[in-house]
């Protein structure tokens, strides 16, 4: 998998490129908006990671440009501004998530994988898999391994997610923007508790835990 | 005055709106005054000069009725006798203008006709103080026999009382002005003092004394006005910045003291033996720290950001009832795994403009204080609405908060316990109140006897006309 990371700050950019790689990515780097635009309309990449404020040209133009020369790559926005307003312009201008500065590395990486892993034809699909686990998104019928299991709407989309997401790391506010589409961090930990319930749902009578916690970082849905 | 101001003030002054607008006015004041006098005089002379002309025609109008040549000689005698004195001029002449009665020594030569039948001309009287030209006017009349009888008067006096019109209007004129002008300085030079006294407090202001403010005359006038609106504006500035100053004071504070705390463990670990796994301990610890830090940074900037936000982030009609529904579905399992039973009570939709994240945020902080400190029993969300206001409250019975603290905890950094052992950093009331306020609406603790009450009220939106209302079911307590 080979990225390219836009990104000004020479420190932040070294300790990404050094985190990433060692998480096995190959990965450039282009410190300025026009010669990052160059690269990324050239190279094939498999995701960009844009910083918004670029010198040169601005990371939202860069990906703009991208977007306008029907360049498909999926691309991660780094920013400082967190507002809900910034967000939207940066996923309008094309970009496909938003991460705001400071993040933990475990963030950026989870968002990462999300995004290479995204199906393009994930909107269509009626039944999800993952192991032993089979939901179907129209009858909201879940099971494991055939047998019923009882959720709640809302640990339903849970679920959903986290079996969009099968066997990646998913962060507590990657789960807080797309299954609450909440932008703020709660003081108590909420989505812990939504996802212990939810992990006792799924156990229950099963020998093997599928819902880990990874820590540091999040939660991953065993499916091997 | 401005001509008592040295060369630098009269410039400043010459280039004031008071002195274009009493120069303007001054202009007005002369020209009017004057078109006045002209009047006045035109009128007054004219009257005079009809006067005389019709004493005129009286005069051969009386005599024209002497018939008989003898009697009007007579007449003319009597009339013309030396020691009357009206002023009036007669001569009679036979046809070739040879003078056979009157005051008047010979036919005129050098008469110029004003108009017709009317002539003016100089004769020569001899006074007291000498000879002196008169002017007089008259009138000629041919009688039967191509006699020709003149009757005039002697314009002296007309002229000296018009003389004596034009100096009196000449100097009325002049006391006029000089009073208007002296009048226009006054009230100048009042408008300026009053104007001065504003830029003197401005510039105290700006060179750092911020407890000055504009005096005011009390009058209420326009000037009173400006002074206290502008006294208005500063005292808000001063509050501002001292919560500035009290914010950053506090950043500092709650700020330093982690991070002195972070950079203490890392020195320390760094002084300890080399250890793996001490090592890692430290870095996990760390970046926990780091982690509360960011918290704290992020609610700061939460804030700040609904203190600034502004109505076009609140335009948007949202059912405050759903809002709140969706936060205390995040909420019930902690509650549950409290041991606390979250009760969400709201019958019916309630429409308020607003921002959906801000009030989710708001409504979460709420919720998470009352299952924070409430140690057992019941916490209820409820949302209510009456014709202009929609309410939110968060009611527990937990320890509450005295009525005199009440309102300190929605200050930032302000928490009630002095060992602060609850997880929290003490914002989360300070961004209600902020996102209550960006809203146009109060966030207020009252007692729940016993526990607290925590309300956010906000004005409500109209309901859209096709949807009016619909009740929906209150949820069960287990949601």
């Amino acid at each position: 998998m080979k990225l390219l990371l836009i990104e000004d700050d020479q420190k932040t950019a070294d300790y990404i490129a050094k985190g990433l790689a060692e998480s096995g990515y190959v990965v450039d780097t282009s410190h300025e908006g026009r010669d990052g635009l160059f690269m990324a309309s050239g190279g094939n990449y498999d995701a960009l990671i844009v910083d918004r404020m670029l010198p040169g040209m601005d990371g939202l133009a860069v990906i703009a440009a991208l977007r306008a020369a029907e360049v498909k790559t999926p691309v991660l926005i780094l920013s400082a501004m967190g507002a809900v307003d910034d967000r939207v312009k940066g996923l309008r201008a094309g970009g496909d998530d938003y991460l705001v500065k400071p993040f933990a590395f475990a963030e950026l990486l989870a968002r990462i994988e999300a995004l290479l892993r995204r199906g393009p034809a994930s909107s269509a699909t009626v039944k999800l898999k993952a192991g032993p686990l089979e939901m179907d998104l129209l009858s909201r019928n879940v099971t494991r391994q055939g047998r019923d299991i009882d959720l709640l709407p809302r640990e339903f989309r849970l679920l959903e997610f986290l079996m969009r997401h099968a066997g990646q790391v998913v962060t507590r506010t990657m789960l807080l923007e797309n299954v609450w589409d909440y932008h703020f961090d709660p003081q108590t930990n909420v989505i812990d508790v939504h996802v212990s319930r939810l992990r006792q749902k799924l156990d229950k009578g099963f020998d093997k835990p599928l819902l880990q916690t990874v820590r540091g970082a999040g939660y991953r849905l065993n499916v091997e | 005055m401005a001509l008592a101001l040295p060369g630098a003030d009269i410039w400043r002054f010459l280039h004031t709106n008071a002195f274009r607008i009493a120069a303007v006015y001054f202009v007005l004041f002369a020209v009017s005054v004057l078109a006045l006098l002209i009047f006045f005089y035109v009128s007054t002379a004219g009257f005079l000069e009809r006067q005389i002309e019709a004493t005129v025609d009286a005069e051969i109008r009386g005599l024209q009725e002497q018939h008989d040549f003898d009697g009007l000689i007579q007449v003319i005698h009597e009339r013309s006798a030396p020691g009357r004195a009206d002023n009036m001029l007669y001569l009679l002449t036979d046809p070739e203008l040879n003078p056979l009665a009157g005051n008047l020594s010979q036919w005129p030569r050098e008469a110029h006709q004003v108009r017709p039948g009317w002539f003016l001309f100089p004769i020569q009287v001899a006074t007291r103080n000498g000879p002196e030209t008169h002017n007089v006017l008259c009138s000629v009349f041919v009688l039967g026999n191509n006699d020709h009888l003149l009757v005039g008067r002697d314009l002296r006096d007309a002229a000296e009382f018009r003389n004596r019109i034009l100096t009196t209007l000449a100097w009325s004129g002049l006391i006029a002005l000089v009073l208007g002008i002296a009048g226009g300085a006054v009230m100048t030079r009042n408008m300026l003092n009053r104007v001065e006294v504003v830029a003197k407090t401005t510039e105290q202001i700006i060179r750092g004394d911020f407890a000055q403010r504009v005096p005011l005359s009390g009058s209420g006038d326009e000037f009173d006005q400006l002074g206290s609106n502008l006294n208005v504006m500063l005292d808000q500035i001063e509050r501002l910045m001292t919560g500035m100053r009290q914010v950053t004071d506090n950043i500092a504070h709650d700020l330093r003291t982690p991070l002195s705390r972070l950079r203490a463990r890392l020195e320390v670990t760094l002084l300890e033996r080399p250890d793996a796994a001490r090592y890692a301990e430290a870095l996990r610890e760390t970046i926990s720290e780091a982690d509360q830090l960011l918290g704290t940074f992020n609610a700061l900037l939460s804030i700040a950001e609904a203190e600034a936000g502004s109505r076009r982030d609140t335009a948007t009609v949202l059912d405050l009832t759903t809002i709140a529904r969706a936060v205390a579905e995040l909420y019930e399992p902690v509650a549950e795994e409290k041991g606390l039973v979250l009760r969400f009570d709201a019958p019916l939709a309630v429409n308020v403009r607003g921002d959906r994240h801000l009030l989710s945020q708001a409504i979460a902080n709420l919720l998470d204080n009352a299952l924070k400190y409430t140690p057992s029993g019941e916490v209820v969300l409820s949302v209510r609405g009456d014709e202009s206001s929609a309410r939110v409250a968060v009611a527990d019975s937990g320890p509450g908060i005295p009525a005199d603290r009440r309102e300190a905890v929605f200050d930032r950094f302000v928490r009630l316990e002095g060992s602060r052992s609850t997880p929290g950093n003490g914002l989360g009331l300070s961004l209600v109140r902020a996102v209550a306020r960006l809203h146009d609406g109060t966030a207020t603790l009252e007692d729940n006897n016993p526990g607290l009450r925590a309300v956010l009220t906000l004005p409500r939106a109209p309901e859209p006309k096709d949807s009016a209302a619909p009740a929906l079911p209150a949820l069960a307590p287990s949601l």
